[in-house]
């Protein structure tokens, strides 16, 4: 049932929820040598981005889903970007059809992926989650320190402009903490995490940025932990050039005011490609550049065992 | 204690609705929150103990004021690196405090995106009454969760519109408006950088009066950061504002809360039924809460900053935090903070402040040739 209908050497795939997310992830889609943006799903006849995709060359449906997996040609990949509610429900529809699912939602149905940390770890699953754009922005950094010495506690806090979080974030704000807080745990190897997400009204609307603490033994090697978080900064840039270290790496020494841990703060400031969204929106962008990024190990992975 | 005849004069048109369960403390004209163990919890560096949350929960209670807030600063999950720890979990303070006050009820603070709807349950299985649910001004529609929660675990729920300086009242209104729609019994105009002036009080809680104020009651938070606690509260109270905070003896962030022990005498000599026994909130300010604070909350340098830049009084300890690491100013950390328009919650971002500063002062220093101990002192 699985589509083997490229042309171009390059798998085929869908985008699901053509609103601002999906619009700009199809731009970065489009510049993917192995991955050939087919078909954007929508259900809104009077969608903005189904129409910028029909530009694009894209097939553009407002028949929904439902459409999709009535035709005869499949795409090998699904870029759900709706919201978690609808992605629960269409989910199991997908793996049946053998679409693999890179899930943009905070539906959390198949594994999270961390492009620089885990991207190729799951490139065989029928569904992977892009966890929070906080989680994309934080949990390389906590995963830079933990790969060089324990980390028993990491916090992030995600400062984010109010125009760039959308309805979604608003009305479920608890689970952009909860899934964060658990990504920073799983992927970034923290023993205990905790996120805060902060939305900041400020015109002209201000660049995302994120605050990275991590708790790490009085006698860890500094050097090592800079050194790594570095090259985390270059791994992360491959993808999202726009993702900088606003500052060295601090340590502070134990005190009374961090219950005697030894506290390591990065600070980082993530602007957008401006591909569809506005670069101050680099919450948003970190999201569409990590899909297309996971999305593409996935694809790498299906033509090579072609 | 009606120290003369007040006239009519001083008659408030909106006196509280008392609609809020069984009160012990029969009609009042304003309802008061002390909010020393929360607000106070900025200045204390979130280091209260167990024995000074009880002895002033005993004072207050016996002294006659109806609420008394007790969370972490930064309200419930406010324990962490960005805010500071908690020496004592808040959660235990919470239960400490319900099972002392005999009259009070405990109310408690979450901020959506810090605290989540898990804390608000265990902090009413700790025996907290009331949830206030802060939100930054323009930001309202991120609790309607947290509301909907509170209100179907039978909790009281107040909201508050936090920065209220930063925007106009019609804009207030609306927000005060998504908070009412979602749950909330009793929005309040927080001033937290001390920054309101009389007039833009009055209007501000006019607005949210003539929006929200047949359904719902409106409050007032101040702050001392220009040293006008007590005649924006006042006239907060003539504006239609029914539920008034305050803390003892200023225990609060920045410059500290409106003294609440000063603003009951005012309603005393004013006529307005508080409930509070003037004397004993007196002695409570000094015998029970000063021996609690590690020192006076001062209208000094880096606190008249807040008031005047609009800065969020909770970042007064930070900077100072930041300015003595990195031996920059914390004044002019404070006017930065203001001027990248920070709001509630990105003491972060002090840091990133302090470490600029930093490089600009070397910068500044090394171009014109000066000596490296003075860039040390930058």
């Amino acid at each position: 049932m699985v589509s083997t209908g490229s042309t171009s050497g390059r798998v085929t795939a869908a985008i699901v929820g053509p609103g601002n997310i999906g619009t700009d992830l199809m731009y970065k889609l489009l510049r993917s040598d192995v991955i050939e943006p087919r078909w954007m799903i929508g259900v809104d006849p009077a969608s903005e981005g189904l129409k910028l995709a029909a530009d694009q060359g894209l097939i553009s449906t407002h028949e929904g889903v439902d459409w999709l997996l009535k035709q005869d040609e499949l795409p090998d990949l699904l870029f759900e970007a709706t919201s978690a509610y609808v992605h629960k429900e269409y989910a199991p529809r997908y793996a049946e059809a053998g679409i693999r699912a890179i899930d943009l939602t905070p539906a959390s149905v198949g594994p999270a992926v961390i492009p620089p940390v885990n991207g190729e770890e799951h490139v065989s699953a029928m569904n992977v989650n892009m966890i929070t754009c906080g989680g994309q922005a934080t949990i390389p950094m906590v995963a830079a320190v933990s790969r060089v010495t324990p980390v028993s506690y990491a916090e992030i806090v995600a400062s984010v402009s109010s125009v760039s979080a959308g309805p979604g974030t608003r009305a479920n704000i608890d689970e952009f903490t909860r899934t964060t807080a658990a990504g920073v745990e799983s992927i970034g190897g923290a023993e205990r995490g905790k996120a805060i997400i902060i939305l900041n009204p400020a015109e002209p609307p201000m660049i995302m940025r994120d605050t990275i603490f991590c708790a790490v033994d009085p006698d860890a090697d500094t050097d090592a932990i800079a050194t790594s978080i570095h090259e985390m900064e270059r791994a992360v840039q491959e993808y999202v050039p726009g993702y900088r270290l606003l500052q060295e790496p601090q340590f502070d020494g134990p005190s009374d005011f961090t219950k005697g841990m030894r506290r390591v703060s990065i600070f980082v400031e993530v602007e957008g490609a401006g591909d569809y969204l506005p670069p101050y929106s680099g919450n948003l962008d970190i999201m569409t550049a990590a899909a297309t990024q996971v999305g593409q190990h996935i694809a790498r992975s299906i033509l090579g065992s072609n | 204690m009606t120290a003369f005849d007040s006239s009519d004069i001083n008659a408030l048109e909106r006196t509280w609705s008392g609609t809020h369960g069984d009160e012990p403390f029969g009609k009042l004209d304003l309802r008061l929150t002390d909010t020393c163990l929360r607000d106070g919890s900025h200045h204390k560096r979130h280091q209260f103990t167990a024995q000074e949350v009880h002895d002033i929960v005993a004072a207050l209670d016996e002294s006659g004021i109806p609420v008394i807030e007790v969370t972490h600063g930064d309200g419930l999950g406010g324990s962490s690196f960005n805010y500071g720890f908690s020496r004592t979990p808040e959660q235990e303070l919470i239960k400490i405090a319900a099972e002392t006050a005999k009259r009070a009820k405990i109310a408690f603070l979450m901020l959506p995106g810090l605290g989540t709807k898990d804390d608000i349950r265990a902090a009413q299985d700790n025996g907290g009454q009331i949830c206030r649910i802060a939100t930054h001004c323009t930001e309202a529609d991120v609790s309607i969760q947290h509301f909907g929660l509170a209100r179907e675990l039978g909790l009281e729920t107040v909201g508050f519109l936090m920065m209220s300086h930063t925007q106009p009242p019609e804009v207030l209104a609306k927000q005060a408006r998504i908070m009412v729609d979602a749950g909330c019994q009793c929005v309040y105009v927080v001033d937290s950088a001390g920054a309101l002036i009389m007039e833009q009080t009055a209007d501000r809680v006019s607005a949210v009066v003539a929006e929200i104020g047949s359904q719902a009651d409106v409050g007032f938070h101040g702050h001392e950061n220009l040293g006008l606690g007590v005649a924006n509260t006042v006239i907060a109270a003539r504006a239609g504002a029914t539920q008034i905070d305050g803390s003892v003896r200023r225990f609060g962030a920045g410059a500290g809360n409106t003294p609440l022990e000063a603003f009951i005498g005012v309603c005393d000599k004013l006529g307005w039924t508080t409930g509070v026994d003037f004397l004993k909130i007196v002695d409570a300010s000094e015998d029970v809460i000063k021996p609690a604070m590690p020192e006076e909350c001062q209208l000094d340098r880096m606190t008249l900053m807040m008031g005047y830049a609009g800065v969020y009084s909770s970042f007064l300890k930070h900077a100072g935090n930041a300015a003595e690491r990195y031996g920059v100013s914390g004044a002019q950390i404070l006017l930065e903070a203001g001027h990248r328009k920070l709001i509630g919650g990105q003491e972060d971002q002090l840091i990133d402040i302090a470490l600029m500063l930093k490089a600009k002062g070397l910068e500044t220093v090394a171009s014109a040739t000066s000596s490296t101990t003075e860039a040390a002192n930058a």
